[in-house]
């Protein structure tokens, strides 16, 4: 491992890698703090520029652009109260606030310093427990992988807010869309429609920046008068951040910081569930725990460290899962994954052992990134005051062209063009009619590799049981099941149905089961413990037959 | 046909579009000795995509999304044309790319659609100019120049 990270260290820090990394933090920052850019649609326009690069030059521009988006929405979010991106959604509720009150310098001091501690908490966890949970990868069988992907778009699905079913048709429409070309086993065409050029499928790139830069600048545009004025009104002048005392307030926050950090390497472990979840998260576990609540939307410093330390700490979870097991842990990792199968890498749970300096790499890389946003801050506030003066339909209509250039330099093709435009249309037409596009890429992203393990399953074994009794693939479908039921769930709660108080006992239930199947004492040790606590908590529910609302 | 919302349009069209590529996965060549016939994953696909549909379907009648106002296309016009305005002109930019190149492609319809959006009085228009000389200029540069890849020139300029 030591070697390893050596080796890494010695190609991150090269002076090419260094200097891509800067411009990725920078147009990072500069792209998460305008209103309506996503932190995905920056990724995504910055993977046609990595594509001549070598794969670990294209990834650190990728997790710098990345790192600098998550601290880069704070900016728009506490000085005008609009989040920059929706990963600090959350920070406009106490940073601008704050702001008003005449402390904007110490609102973005404290955003950009509990951004950094979220980001190196979770690169710490991220270089230890990345190795790990690829060693536990390693045991997963066809089955297993077939029912962890089949988990990963239903979770996707499930965080699609109050529209499940879209979710589902979403993430199911993205397999389908990948499904089209010859396939990857026998090498027979499917859906091509004699169009020679469908032969190879649509290539990933123009399918996702068709669906989330495309779709998105036209979603930002469709308002006629709000398209032509400054995204910014109003006169901004460049703020002094409070480095001192915000490092002092985050250190008197210290369990916050790590709480929140925690939610946020936690919901970034869950595949495709990104920072604009664990951000809100974060802020309402806060104000649950806090003494004082009644100061949280009022300009609290907890609030603001909540919310960033949380979307900076997505990253390292997000970055765990694709590393360790080949599943992106949100949108961005699903760019990064199409990043790496285009340099013809497949992330896998040999990812690490087979390409180690790459895997650690990565991990020093996203290290890195935490530092280089610290350091350069301050200096893309001032490109952000500029940037947000130029009327949205500008810089909209600009980034258009640059999608089409972007995507025509995968093939060399003008077909890939057309591909961004189509998929730029279905996009549009999804996000109006309410399809979340997240489980679509995921999809798209994941479709190959259930069709392949499904393949391999039915390959290796006729016994269609194993993929319901094997430990691992009962755990996903577990998972996967209870996750499908989990609006339902929170619609109970608010309803204040009996049962939905015992939703968490039955997961814990039936989660208990495979890992009682599982070797080893460790696991079958925590589902007697799963087993144990839930029946404790039923006896206590039954004990209160007063029904208490959340 | 009270209760045919657009949610309900959606899923009979997704259902249609289901049956059509069912219908083509019959004309997917059989490979002999293989475990897993290339048809078998998308029809897989399909099926669990009509069964979504057939609850989106249901569900979309049986509780339907509140009607707010009644559906005019000058009002859906309105609402989406600068939408329409940068599809159509992408469409325009994408049949000239082969005649016209990457750079000039790209700068007429950078200057055309900020023009059309953001109007075109004569201030305006040198502005947009400017932009779009500039924008496409700069990028084109970059990738041909210092990436060295090799954008469409355009059959007009050869």
């Amino acid at each position: 491992m030591i070697e390893n990270l050596f080796n890494a260290f010695d190609a991150v820090f090269a002076l090419n890698n260094l200097m891509l990394m800067a411009l990725g933090v920078l147009a990072g920052l500069v792209a998460g703090s305008i209103p309506g850019f996503t932190i995905t649609m920056a990724v995504v326009l910055a993977l046609p520029f990595t594509f001549g690069m070598s794969p670990i030059e294209g990834l650190s521009t990728m997790l710098g652009v990345y790192v600098g988006g998550l601290t880069g929405g704070m900016f728009a979010s506490i000085l005008i109260g609009v989040p920059g991106t929706p990963s600090s959604i959350a920070t406009t509720f106490d940073g601008f606030p704050m702001a008003r009150k005449g402390r904007p310098g110490l609102a973005l001091g404290l955003g950009l310093w509990a951004s950094f501690f979220g980001g190196l908490i979770s690169a710490v966890v991220l270089v230890f427990l990345a190795p790990t949970l690829a060693a536990i990868g390693l045991e997963f069988g066809p089955w297993d992988y077939f029912m962890l992907v089949c988990f990963a778009l239903t979770i996707a699905a499930s965080l699609s807010e109050g529209a499940l079913i879209k979710g589902l048709i979403a993430g199911v429409f993205g397999l389908l869309v990948a499904s089209v070309g010859e396939d990857q086993i026998n090498g027979a065409a499917r859906f091509t429609f004699g169009f020679e050029s469908l032969g190879a499928g649509f290539a990933f790139l123009p399918v996702l920046i068709g669906l989330f830069a495309f779709s998105q600048l036209l979603n930002d545009m469709s308002n006629t008068e709000d398209a032509k004025k400054p995204m910014i009104a109003g006169h901004h002048s460049a703020v002094k951040m409070e480095h001192r005392q915000s490092i002092t307030l985050i250190f008197l926050n210290w369990i916050t910081l790590l709480r929140s950090s925690a939610i946020g390497l936690f919901i970034g472990l869950l595949p495709a569930a990104g920072s604009s979840i664990s951000n809100i998260l974060a802020y309402d576990q806060t104000k649950k725990a806090s003494k004082t609540p009644e100061d949280f939307g009022q300009g609290t410093p907890p609030g603001l460290i909540a919310s960033e330390s949380s979307n900076n700490a997505t990253a390292g979870g997000a970055l765990i899962m694709m590393m360790a097991l080949g599943i992106p842990g949100d949108a961005v990792t699903a760019v990064m994954l199409g990043a790496l199968t285009i340099h013809n890498i497949a992330p896998s749970p040999t990812f690490i052992s087979t390409q180690p300096v790459l895997a650690y790499g990565i991990m020093v890389a996203y290290f890195l990134a935490n530092f280089m946003t610290l350091i350069m801050t301050s200096g893309a506030l001032r490109i952000f005051l500029l940037v947000t003066r130029v009327p949205l339909y500008i810089l909209g209509v600009v980034i258009l062209l640059y999608c089409a250039i972007g995507v025509f330099t995968l093939n060399n093709t003008s077909f890939d063009i057309w591909t961004l435009l189509v998929f730029g249309i279905i996009g549009f037409a999804m996000v109006k009619n309410g399809f979340p596009l997240t489980p679509m890429v995921l999809g798209v992203v994941l479709g190959p590799l259930a069709e392949l393990n499904l393949s391999r399953s039915l390959s290796t074994s006729d016994d269609l049981t194993l993929f319901f009794m094997r430990p691992w693939a009962l755990f996903f479908i577990v998972m996967a099941l209870f996750s499908v039921f989990f609006p339902l769930y929170q619609s109970a709660t608010k309803a204040g149905k009996r049962w939905a108080q015992f939703y968490g006992v039955g997961f814990m239930v039936c989660a208990a089961v495979p890992l009682m199947m599982m070797e080893g004492s460790f696991r079958t040790g925590l589902g007697v413990v799963l087993l144990v606590l839930a029946a404790w908590l039923t006896i206590n529910k039954l004990r209160r037959p007063q029904l208490q609302n959340p | 046909m009270k209760r045919l919302n657009r949610d309900a349009i959606t899923a009979l069209l997704l259902l249609i579009f289901c049956g059509v590529l069912f219908r083509t996965t019959f004309d997917i060549r059989e490979v002999p000795f293989s475990e897993m016939g290339s048809e078998v994953w998308p029809r897989f696909i399909l099926i669990a995509l009509s069964i979504l549909s057939v609850i989106y379907l249901f569900r979309s009648v049986t509780q339907p999304q509140p009607v707010t106002q009644a559906f005019s296309w000058a009002r859906w016009f309105k609402t989406y044309q600068n939408a329409l305005i940068c599809f159509a002109m992408f469409l325009v930019f994408l049949l000239a790319l082969p005649y016209l190149g990457m750079l000039i492609a790209g700068i007429l319809f950078v200057f055309i659609t900020q023009s059309i959006i953001g109007g075109y009085a004569p201030k305006q228009l040198l502005f947009h100019a400017i932009v779009s000389v500039l924008a496409v200029g700069g990028m084109w540069s970059i990738f041909t120049f210092a990436l060295r890849v090799v954008l469409p020139a355009g059959d007009l300029f050869r």
